[in-house]
């Protein structure tokens, strides 16, 4: 099984850490793992956004041009890759930015009104692992233990409540998706 | 009968005779700088780099392990080789082309470190081993090959004084400019060097003499007269003295 | 083993601290700070001398200085900063000095962009400066392999006395993979040319210089012979799924895994293809390509230039098979769908 996600948002929205931190997750369980980021001028405060393979099969290309799910978190990423995402994949819409429908019927529509819930949880610069949970819930990429861990060992050196956030929107995430 | 040694070929030159021209002060500033690697007993653990230009053979007339590095670049080698061993002491032996020229960024910012390397660094207005083109330290109205018209502000700018641009810099432990005209001259400049090594050896920062010098062959003219040219127009454009020391004075 | 996720240049930069080097001096430029700053970071704590020059040029002489001295030394940077140090690479080559670069490779010409290429195949493999002489150029497809190779290059640097390249790009250089590193004790001695002072012995000399032409010539006989036994022990290359392969894609570097994946593509489609992925560019595998020849009824060369490795695969082949070619530039990434479908399109297939 081969997920190839493309994590897209404005740069300051912890697209690129939502990516590293399921990366981290697949690694943890033996898979086979790749990161990458867009980079350049464009991560100056307009859309950024990383790929990430996540396979039982070591991954030869890194740079996916059709992937098995997007996740948006903003408008700009909605319009750029929702047209790529692979027929019958899954596409992610943080639809507290998001104030418009996508136009695909061939792929699963997945709505999260992320900031609202981080924000609830009472910081809305979680609202990235509250997507990253309803994605892991949905997809089973990787299970939810190995994202724990995964933002554990990320946040490693920093404060504990920090971590006890983060786990807390992740829990939030895949709640609100069913989980 | 008992024989007292009171004067001898420094052990840190080489045998191989010089291979300057008649009247050149490489070879005094050479057997100056070997004298004093002999007083300060380093000549086991010190490195020549020598620079392109003249002196491109310097590292063959030194009893010592030497490089040449690429033109202008000798104080970046003798930074890497101090970095990457601080037990050694390294000096680089420049022209003003060398150091003043192409490797002008080198020289400001190896002295601007305080690398602990030394420089000796001739100055003698023009570029000898091309064959007599103007340096960034010929002075206005001098001709040479590439200023055949005299060298002018207005086409060539002013000439290069690289001392007093380098006693801003604070990682500078022992500035000096002086010459080798006269017996007392190559007394105080033996002094200088002395200190700009001991700048290194004392972890002082970067130390740098410079020598103004003369060149016959390129300026046209014979070894006295060159060296009195010496003494009435390159003085006076480039007044002698120390810059920079904090060494200060051995007790 | 114990795997740490890392980004390609820092997995570099951990490679060379455990292959001993202890000293590193560079100039920053994208799309490879990140590699200066990890060593910055880190050179400290295993007590190394890290300095960020002035200038490329004067970096690359610090690199000259260091490991004349006897030390491992390494310093990275991107396609205009590789420009720079060509002038002192061409001495550190002729002065049989050991040093590892690692260029990440971005578009150009001239002041170009930051993305991936592999523009500077030419000027790594050719020679790059002035006179006779040849880096060893290693071009990893993934971040273990950055690592890997990374260690391996100190090794055949000193056992060279030669300059070795890391052929690296903007794509590996940020990509994120699992790493392991191997564990294993660093000995090397240099003590037998290098200058440590004239201590109880004649003094020695490092140089590029001779202005004899005979014997500047015996220099550079010298460096011949060690070229060809490069060239006889050091080539390192790839096959995939080559065995019954009757359609050959040739490509290096992260382009080489893009062409991993149109190999997959095609085997699904029932396509007889394979890859064949050189990982030293110099000493390149003429000969091991050259097989290829007979058995295949087409060779396609794919990579971010405009088609600078295809020289090498039209040597190696000789016409003896149909060669395309099919290239990006400037910092564009060919999509493995891409490729795929211009490969259809060469075959006659929909």
């Amino acid at each position: 099984m081969i997920h190839s996600i493309i994590f897209a948002g404005f740069g300051g929205q912890g697209v690129m850490l939502m990516g590293q931190v399921l990366a981290q997750a697949g690694m943890n369980e033996d898979k086979y793992v790749t990161w990458f980021p867009s980079y350049g001028p464009e991560m100056r405060g307009g859309t950024a956004n990383c790929t990430v393979v996540v396979s039982d099969e070591p991954v030869a290309s890194p740079v996916v041009e059709m992937p098995t799910e997007v996740v948006a978190m903003n408008i700009p990423s909605l319009l750029k890759f929702e047209p790529k995402v692979k027929k019958d994949g899954f596409l992610f819409i943080n639809t507290s930015v998001v104030d418009r429908k996508p136009q695909r019927k061939d792929i699963r529509i997945i709505e999260l009104p992320a900031n609202e819930i981080a924000e609830n949880l009472g910081n809305v610069k979680i609202a990235n692992m509250v997507m990253l949970g309803g994605f892991v819930q949905v997809t089973k990429c990787v299970s939810i233990d190995s994202v724990i861990e995964a933002m554990r060992y990320k946040l490693s050196g920093k404060n504990s409540d920090l971590l006890e956030l983060n786990m807390k929107a992740i829990f939030e995430g895949a709640k609100h998706v069913g989980g | 009968m008992e024989y007292n040694v009171i004067y001898k070929m420094p052990d840190a030159l080489s045998k191989k005779p010089f291979t300057y021209c008649p009247g050149c002060h490489h070879g005094i500033v050479h057997r100056l700088v070997a004298e004093v690697i002999d007083e300060l007993g380093i000549r086991e653990k010190t490195i020549i780099v020598a620079p392109v230009g003249c002196s491109v053979f310097a590292y063959e007339f030194f009893n010592l392990d030497g490089t040449v590095a690429p033109h202008g670049r000798a104080t970046a080698v003798a930074t890497g080789m101090k970095r990457a061993n601080p037990d050694l002491v390294v000096f680089t032996y420049q022209g003003d082309g060398d150091l003043a020229a192409i490797g002008t960024a080198e020289t400001i910012h190896t002295a601007n470190r305080g690398e602990r390397v030394t420089t000796i660094f001739i100055n003698n207005a023009i570029y000898g081993m091309t064959g007599g083109q103007m340096a960034p330290t010929t002075l206005l109205g001098m001709k040479t090959t590439t200023s055949p018209y005299g060298r002018s502000p207005e086409r060539e700018g002013y000439p290069v004084h690289v001392c007093e641009i380098l006693k801003e810099l604070k990682g500078v432990a022992f500035l000096a400019r002086t010459k080798v005209t006269t017996p007392k001259d190559v007394l105080t400049t033996k002094k200088y060097i002395k200190k700009a090594f001991l700048a290194q050896i004392k972890n002082l920062g970067y130390g740098l003499v410079e020598v103004l010098s003369t060149c016959p062959t390129n300026w046209g003219v014979p070894p006295i007269k060159a060296m009195q040219w010496l003494e009435h127009n390159m003085v006076v454009e480039y007044p002698l003295g120390v810059f920079v020391d904090k060494v200060g004075e051995d007790k | 083993m114990k795997k740490l996720m890392m980004k390609g240049v820092e997995a570099i930069g951990e490679g060379a601290i455990r292959a001993g080097c202890r000293n590193y001096f560079g100039y920053p430029i994208t799309p490879q700070s990140e590699l200066t700053e990890y060593m910055a970071r880190r050179l400290p704590e295993v007590g190394g001398s890290f300095l960020q020059a002035e200038s490329e040029i004067a970096a690359v002489n610090m690199i000259y200085g260091a490991s004349s001295v006897g030390k491992r030394v390494m310093t990275s940077t991107s396609s205009p900063g590789f420009s720079l140090m060509q002038e002192g690479i061409s001495y550190i080559a002729c002065a049989q000095l050991p040093a590892v670069f690692v260029n990440v490779v971005r578009g150009g010409p001239g002041l170009g962009d930051i993305q991936p290429s592999q523009g500077d195949y030419f000027q790594a493999t050719k020679g790059g400066g002035h006179g006779d002489y040849r880096l060893i150029v290693l071009s990893p497809s993934t971040v273990q392999e950055a690592t890997d190779l990374t260690m391996l290059a100190f090794d055949m640097a000193d056992r060279y006395r030669n300059p070795v390249l890391i052929f690296a790009d903007g794509l590996l250089g940020q990509m994120m993979e699992p790493v392991s590193f191997e564990e294993k004790e660093v000995t090397y001695d240099n003590s037998a040319w290098a200058l440590t002072g004239a201590k109880g012995r004649s003094p020695r000399q490092v140089t590029s210089f001779n202005i004899d032409p005979y014997g500047l010539e015996k220099m550079n006989m010298e460096l011949q012979k060690k070229y060809r036994q490069i060239e006889a022990n050091e080539i390192r290359y790839e096959e995939y799924r080559t065995e019954d392969a009757d359609v050959l894609i040739v490509a290096h570097g992260t382009v080489g895994r893009i062409a991993k994946s149109v190999v997959k593509m095609a085997r699904e489609e029932g396509i007889k293809a394979g890859l064949f992925r050189p990982i030293t560019l110099y000493p390149f595998a003429y000969e091991a390509l050259s097989n290829y020849g007979e058995k295949t009824k087409l060779v396609l060369t794919v990579e971010m230039s405009s088609g600078q490795m295809l020289e090498d695969v039209k040597l190696s082949l000789c016409n003896k098979t149909r060669i395309e070619f099919y290239g990006r530039m400037a910092g564009v990434v060919p999509t493995p769908e891409e490729v795929f479908a211009y490969l259809k399109s060469l075959i006659g297939r929909q």
